[in-house]
């Protein structure tokens, strides 16, 4: 899978450079975006910090900076890839500083996404802190004349027996020179789990204060001396529209208003932009909305939902197209045959929108012969080309500064945003600052796509499932931004792993086939994203309603249904390090769910519950994950009322507590948001809800109690920013037809589809 | 030309009329603790304290405000201790923050007047403001906890 191409490449570019790099400090930084510290304001010290990795340095106070390419967008990811390093490390955490680094290319692949973070990190930071504690211990027992062998090292010091010295003793030295092989660094001995200080206790992240008093720093407050504000004009479609001529004439007559320049993008990430310059950002809005544009609209300008939703149901009837997920047995046509009876069904889903809090912006200017590009984004990789290639530059003339991000969700993984500033400043020749309105955001966000899926079961006499096809049409945005990140399926066939994982699950069901098919009418009409759980958000949504159907067609209860199928064999037995027990460990949290919620108590009239789980975001990291919801049936309106969502995760070690909640509760409400209060529709082209009103994401006042709880264990640690999205929609679903009958098979639920669907 | 004053600081605007109090706090005073979020006064993230109240900044013209006295997030305490701020830190409450300055000061504003609230009107007074990381189940606990300090119980 294209992520372990990344974490291979992390690991390689780690190698080639040698584990020891006792190179000069990692450049320029502005500390007032990147400082994350912990209280302490000791002076520096004057030492030589000691460097055993380009991942941290220690100085001779004994201060431990870690470097961070990850972008902070609520996760607190700073300080929990801090703590796998320090816990390594031997030090103690008031010691510890986290540094968001720049766009180096030293960093290697910088994305942050897929609930990697963690999951990718830790291996890597667990041997970097292994290494520096080896070296320390090796430096430590040389400075006291005795055996590395009778040294241990502990909250920032090296023991042995009665004598000990401390680590920034040891730097304020020097000489520390221990370099180790990939191989040797390999077998560094990692503490076991018990001994962990940091790794699963409580802490407080690092970025709580300056996020209670106004003092961090997002994207959109960068600022550089000489700037003008700029607002774009956006094209009547996504792609495919020019920008003809432009008539500012009405806008002169706004104060501020300095002028409007059409851009030319030879990167193909903003077409048919127009930007309007002014001396505050309120007159560049006030004049974009005067400024007239002639346009020559892309093919798409009539393009509708149901224009993107029709085309995606002609494309599954097509059996040429598409791409079929390798798998073990995918010949269900054989299995099916023999089978005693099907089960068919067809669910769809609305695009969705991100609708992150702070609308999209971007500072570019030109620094020392350099591109100065300062923004919230997800995956610097991604977008540094596009900016080489719009600018006419090479890549490493540009430098990405990521701030604080007011919310990613996969938006800011694709930083298209950011070439349009760059563009204008480039056409003006000063600093840009572009900020876009909220409706600007909206109509340029890359939505998730619509998407529909046709499910089939077949089953034997005895209703056991023998086969089963899950075939999957919408919009690939790894197609369209990422091409090179797309596996290939059976006939080399590539697909986009972020518009169907999911669909290939831990169901023991025989014969299995998942088709991934490119919706090529979405793809045209819009750029789709990457959506906060991705593929899984809307896969899981047709899977684990479809799961339910078959328990309930077969009159068997939709726990018990689950559980039997979780064999955890063949396929489906696991594998370590990152899957150990397989689907043994899914059918336990599913067990543990529908416990703690009281799965086949009595309920009142109009009340029902209903389950629902996954694997999380990918087969070969799988956080196991299952929901419980209890829901409220209006029978006259058709108005749903969830009233309690009890969640249970495994995903294996827990490394921040506080942290992992936070990201359980936040993920938990948004599959919620997304399963009946989101969603919106293409409309001549462009998404039809525009602001807050017509795109309503959930309140305060709509969030239910939230039971949730994560099994103990020590085993590899996975992903937790996603995984509960994807439970929350199908529990909702399968609780409605518990309370009233009524099936639903379209998100997001409104009132009027539960009546019409209430037998 | 209007006049005003923020975190006690005496200001003199040039601007339009029609000009939104939060672009003036956010570029010409360089108070960037305020956000913008829809422009439109739905998501709260602007919110600040005009005369005390809780008021939408990005839909206040500045015209509307000659006098006023205007709190921010970076003025409700000199030390970043209101008893709102301290709850927060203390639950852990934000994620990516964004919103979090317009829900500090909603629930300052809220507080003082109203110490002694019930859930059913935590829940009314703070549903104004959106959390797109929906860090609502804290927000909820955190108001609770800080009316408990404000009354001194």
């Amino acid at each position: 899978m294209a992520r372990n191409r990344n974490e291979a490449e992390i690991l390689s570019n780690l190698s080639r450079r040698g584990f020891l790099i006792t190179a000069a400090g990692s450049g320029l930084a502005f500390s007032f975006l990147t400082a994350c510290n912990n209280g302490a304001t000791a002076a520096p010290s004057t030492a030589t910090p000691y460097e055993p990795t380009i991942w941290y340095s220690m100085d001779g106070n004994g201060v431990v900076t870690v470097n961070v390419i990850r972008a902070e967008m609520g996760q607190h990811v700073g300080t929990s890839l801090a703590r796998i390093l320090a816990d390594e490390l031997e030090v103690p955490w008031a010691d510890v500083r986290v540094k968001h680094v720049d766009s180096d290319p030293k960093w290697g692949l910088m994305v942050t996404g897929g609930s990697w973070s963690v999951w990718q990190t830790y291996p890597l930071y667990s041997q970097a802190g292994a290494a520096g504690r080896m070296a320390l211990i090796e430096a430590g027992a040389k400075a006291m004349g005795v055996d590395p062998s009778t040294c241990s090292a502990s909250d920032g010091q090296v023991v042995s027996g009665s004598k000990k010295i401390k680590y920034s003793e040891i730097v304020q030295k020097g000489g520390l020179t221990k370099t180790y092989t990939p191989d040797e660094l390999a077998k560094l001995p990692m503490k076991p789990a018990k001994d962990r200080k940091l790794i699963g206790k409580p802490v407080t992240s690092l970025d709580i204060v300056e996020k209670t008093n106004g003092a961090a720093i997002y994207g959109i407050d960068a600022k550089v001396d000489g700037m003008v504000y700029a607002r774009p004009i956006l094209p009547p479609t996504r792609n495919g529209s020019k920008a003809n001529s432009v008539d500012d004439s009405a806008a002169k007559a706004v104060k501020g208003y300095q002028q409007s320049v059409i851009l030319d993008d030879p990167s193909g990430s903003v077409p048919g932009w127009v930007m309007v310059i002014a001396d505050s950002w309120f007159a560049a809005k006030k004049a974009a909305d005067l400024v007239k544009v002639n346009w020559t609209p892309g093919p798409t300008a009539k393009t509708s939902e149901k224009d993107i939703q029709d085309h995606a149901t002609k494309l599954i009837a097509d059996a040429s197209k598409g791409s079929v997920l390798p798998a073990k047995d995918t010949d269900t046509a054989k299995a099916f045959k023999a089978a005693k009876s099907t089960l068919d069904a067809t669910y769809t889903t609305a695009t969705a929108l991100h609708f992150q809090m702070e609308p999209l912006n971007c500072l570019a200017f030109q620094k020392d012969g350099k591109w100065e590009i300062h923004t919230g984004n997800q995956w610097q990789s991604l977008v540094l080309p596009w900016l080489a290639k719009a600018l006419g530059v090479q890549e490493t003339d540009v430098v990405m500064r990521t701030y604080r991000l007011g919310g990613g969700f996969g938006r800011r993984l694709n930083g298209d945003y950011a070439v349009g500033a760059a563009l204008a400043s480039k056409a003006i020749n000063k600093p840009v600052k572009m900020v876009m309105t909220r409706e600007d955001d909206v109509k340029f966000d890359s939505p998730r796509s619509a998407s529909v899926q046709k499910l089939k079961m077949g089953f034997d006499k005895d209703g056991n499932p023998i086969a089963m096809e899950h075939h999957v049409a919408a919009g690939w945005p790894t197609e369209v931004m990422a091409p090179f990140f797309m596996p290939k399926g059976e006939k080399d066939a590539p697909f986009d792993p972020f518009a169907v994982n999911g669909a290939n699950h831990w169901y023991s069901v025989g014969a299995h086939k998942v088709r991934a098919v490119s919706n090529d009418l979405a793809n045209q009409a819009f750029r789709p994203g990457w959506l906060r759980s991705v593929g899984p958000g809307f896969t899981n949504w047709a899977l684990e309603s479809f799961m339910d159907e078959a328990a309930h067609k077969l009159k068997v209860d939709p726990v018990e249904f689950r559980v039997k199928l979780l064999k955890a064999e063949g396929d489906n037995a696991g594998s370590a390090p990152n899957a150990v027990g397989g689907a043994s460990r899914q059918a336990n949290v599913v067990k543990t769910a529908a416990q703690k919620a009281g799965w086949g108590q009595q309920l009142p009239a109009g009340t029902g519950l209903g389950i629902a789980t996954s694997f999380g975001q990918e087969r070969d990291m799988p956080t196991w994950v299952a929901c419980v919801a209890r829901v409220n049936v209006d029978k006259a309106s058709g108005k749903v009322k969830v009233e309690k969502l009890t969640l249970v995760a495994d995903a294996g070690t827990i490394v921040d507590p506080d942290g992992a909640l936070a990201q359980m509760q936040g993920a938990a409400l948004w599959g919620m948001s997304l399963a009946l209060f989101e969603g919106t529709e293409f409309e001549n082209g462009n998404v039809k809800a525009t602001n807050l009103g017509a795109y309503n994401p959930l309140r305060l006042a709509d969030a239910p109690p939230l039971d949730i709880s994560f099994i103990d264990s020590t085993e590899a640690p996975v992903g937790l920013g996603e995984p509960a999205v994807t439970v929350v929609g199908p529990a909702i679903g399968n609780a409605i037809f518990a309370a009233c009958g009524a099936r639903l098979r379209h998100i997001p639920i409104t009132p009027a589809a539960v009546k019409a669907a209430m037998v | 030309m209007v006049a005003f004053k923020v975190n006690g600081k005496a200001m003199t605007v040039e601007a339009d009329g029609d000009t939104p109090l939060l672009w003036v706090i956010r570029d010409t005073a360089g108070l960037t603790g305020t956000k913008f979020g829809c422009g439109i006064g739905m998501c709260g993230a602007c919110t600040v304290h005009i005369g005390g109240k809780a008021v939408r900044s990005c839909v206040t013209p500045i015209k509307t405000v000659e006098g006023a006295e205007i709190v921010t997030i970076e003025g409700l305490d000199p030390k970043g201790a209101h008893p709102v701020q301290k709850a927060w830190q203390d639950l852990q409450v934000p994620q990516c923050g964004y919103c979090q300055s317009g829900q500090i000061m909603q629930a300052a504003a809220v507080l003082k007047a109203n110490p002694n609230i019930t859930d059913e009107q935590i829940d009314q007074m703070m549903t104004g403001n959106l959390c797109r990381c929906m860090t609502y189940p804290r927000i909820r606990a955190a108001v609770r906890q800080a009316a408990n300090a404000m009354k001194g119980t």
